[in-house]
């Protein structure tokens, strides 16, 4: 009797035993939580600071012209009128143009070089293309100006005018400066961040995938159309979200070939003219304390808005796209 | 498999009869590695044909050789002779596009394309090679579902992501997808090993029904499998073909030393 009740109280013992082995609190885990949400945190407060600042900085120039500083052509610091229609306007202009020439151009590129490129010049242009992607954008602006502009003053735009000057893109006076070259600048500057991100994208494509393509007779053009951008697509945006971002915010080599003109928005691309960025670059060296500053400033801001607009807009397009590939299930097998 | 199915399935479809496979002093290298060694085996039509031997003997690569697949991995090398219904299929001028599109080719992880539906997995192979659409593609969709048992647990969610599926059903999904491009041949590269039992007694009831309409090879590392589906087994060790026969006296009166160790469990 006894005995029973000592080994009753023994197993007891065993239970609390077991029962604090497993309540025990590891600290690694709670320290690698904390440290990770403080990293967050601080990201998250550099936006909501810079946001900050933009604002607080810019409310002179928002109570003065409200929303006309948005409709408004002029950015006149003589008579301290500001307003940044043309440099919204440039801005857009100069990075759907480069989006719309460099999104084939890299993907095409980037194509090649994963499926049809010979092996050994594979890792050369690979090289060759990310080297493109780090030269400094000073580079590019003094190409632009001192090389890409004559070109387009004396040849390239007198031909487009002969031949394609019907379309209103093309029409007004050659002048070297202005959307086009910068146009063709943030291409070029665009262009390796685009094919590099798609090229690694598609190289993790499942080699299960392109066999079930290759499988059934598909050719390789039938097996990248197939197989490999479907998968690759959610990468592929992401690669052009970057490059959207970089366009919007280029500043140097814009500033050295968009000819920073306030000019009535035109659709024609050898019109002179401004981006958000450009203008910062432009004005800030003289710009004196009060209105001068505040419009300089929100224009900067207008920047950062128009990027976070882009950005969550692409969040949302990446987003719907991976529900539609993950099915309704979710997950993929 | 569902009896009513299989009647309704066998009437509806009239094919040639299978093609019959030789391979000839076959030789494949991953890079500098040779993987097959001299491989002379002869697949005869409409029947089962059954690879077997432990991992890394070359059974893979081997049924990889029969649809030119083999090569297209990076540094991956042929040599010697498939001889298709009286064709080399590695001869000159031979493309292997056209190879693949006559002898269809099953995987060991089920791989539907996870972006498209149901119908749309099905569909693409006739849709690439065939240039069918409309209602002839849609009957070639659903007798290619009923030929692969899958078509009455599909037939009411055709559009639905090939991933809402179950993993056995993903697998006679790309079963189907392989038949509907009609193949003269179809290679099966372990087509239960990702699977559950119930699933893989469908797909091995469904390979014996297929058998009447097609030349089946199939890898398998399950000895019990080869036994209860395939008409011949090949026993394969270190990418020599050790020992080839009908099934039954493979594993009941083995020739060789080798293929007795291997069948009664004593390696691999």
């Amino acid at each position: 009797m006894s005995q029973e009740r000592v080994s009753l109280s023994k197993a007891r013992q065993q239970w609390l035993g077991w029962q604090r082995i497993l309540r025990i609190q590891r600290p690694g885990d709670l320290f690698f939580r904390g440290i990770t949400l403080l990293f967050v945190l601080i990201v998250l407060g550099l936006v909501a600071g810079t946001a900050w600042i933009l604002i607080s900085n810019s409310l002179p120039t928002i109570r003065r012209f409200g929303f006309s500083f948005l409709t408004n052509k002029a950015f006149d610091p003589v008579h301290d009128v500001y307003g940044v229609l043309p440099a919204i306007f440039g801005t857009l202009m100069t990075s759907a143009f480069a989006l719309i020439f460099a999104v084939p151009l890299g993907l095409g590129a980037a194509i090649f070089l994963v499926d049809f490129c010979p092996r050994p010049l594979r890792f050369v242009l690979a090289f060759l293309i990310d080297l493109l992607a780090a030269i400094p954008s000073v580079i590019y602006g003094l190409w632009g100006f001192l090389v890409l502009a004559p070109w387009l003053h004396n040849a390239g735009e007198p031909w487009l005018q002969q031949h394609l000057g019907f379309l209103p893109l093309f029409a007004g006076q050659p002048e070297g400066v202005g959307y086009l070259g910068a146009g063709i600048v943030l291409t070029m500057m665009i262009l390796p961040l685009i094919i590099s991100v798609s090229r690694e994208v598609m190289l993790v494509t499942p080699i299960a995938q392109r066999e079930a393509l290759l499988a059934l007779g598909a050719t390789r053009w039938e097996v990248i159309r197939h197989a490999v951008l479907p998968f690759a697509r959610v990468g592929i945006l992401g690669g052009v979200i970057l490059a959207l971002g970089r366009a919007l915010g280029e500043t140097m080599a814009v500033t050295m070939i968009i000819g920073n003109q306030a000019n009535e928005p035109s659709l024609s691309l050898f019109t002179p003219g401004y981006t958000l960025a450009s203008v910062i670059a432009n004005q800030f060296g003289e710009a004196t304390p009060g209105l001068f500053l505040s419009a300089i400033i929100e224009a900067g801001l207008i920047l950062f808005i128009i990027t976070l607009i882009t950005n969550i807009l692409a969040r949302w397009l990446i987003a719907s796209l991976q529900r539609q590939a993950q099915g309704s299930r979710g997950g993929r097998p | 498999m569902d009896q009513a199915i299989v009647e309704q399935t066998s009437r509806s479809v009239s094919r040639p009869a299978g093609m019959a496979l030789s391979i000839e002093q076959l030789n494949a290298w991953y890079g500098r590695k040779q993987a097959l060694f001299d491989i002379n085996l002869t697949v005869p039509p409409l029947s089962v044909t059954a690879l077997i031997g432990p991992s890394g003997c070359g059974k893979s690569t081997l049924v990889r050789c029969l649809n030119r697949l083999h090569e297209t991995l990076p540094g991956a090398r042929v040599e010697g002779r498939v001889i298709a219904n009286g064709l080399d299929i590695y001869g000159r001028g031979i493309r292997p596009m056209n190879v693949r599109r006559h002898i269809g080719m099953v995987f060991q992880q089920p791989n539907p394309l996870p972006t498209r539906s149901i119908f749309e997995n099905v569909a693409i192979g006739p849709r690439l090679n065939l240039g069918l659409h409309g209602s002839r593609l849609k009957e070639l969709v659903e007798r290619s579902l009923q030929q692969a048992a899958l078509w009455e647990e599909v037939k009411d969610r055709l559009h639905s992501p090939a991933t809402s599926l179950s993993g056995g059903q993903q697998q006679r999904l790309c079963i189907a997808r392989a038949l509907a491009l009609e193949p003269e041949v179809l290679l099966m590269d372990e087509p239960c090993s990702a699977l559950d039992p119930i699933s893989t007694l469908q797909v091995e009831e469904l390979i014996t029904y297929l058998k009447r309409q097609y030349t089946i090879v199939v890898v398998t590392h399950n000895m019990q499998q080869a036994a209860r589906i395939a008409d011949r087994t090949a026993f394969f060790l270190h990418g020599h073909l050790i020992e080839e026969g009908e099934t039954q006296q493979l594993f009941t009166h083995p020739r060789k030393k080798e293929t007795e160790d291997y069948i009664s469990g004593r390696f691999g």
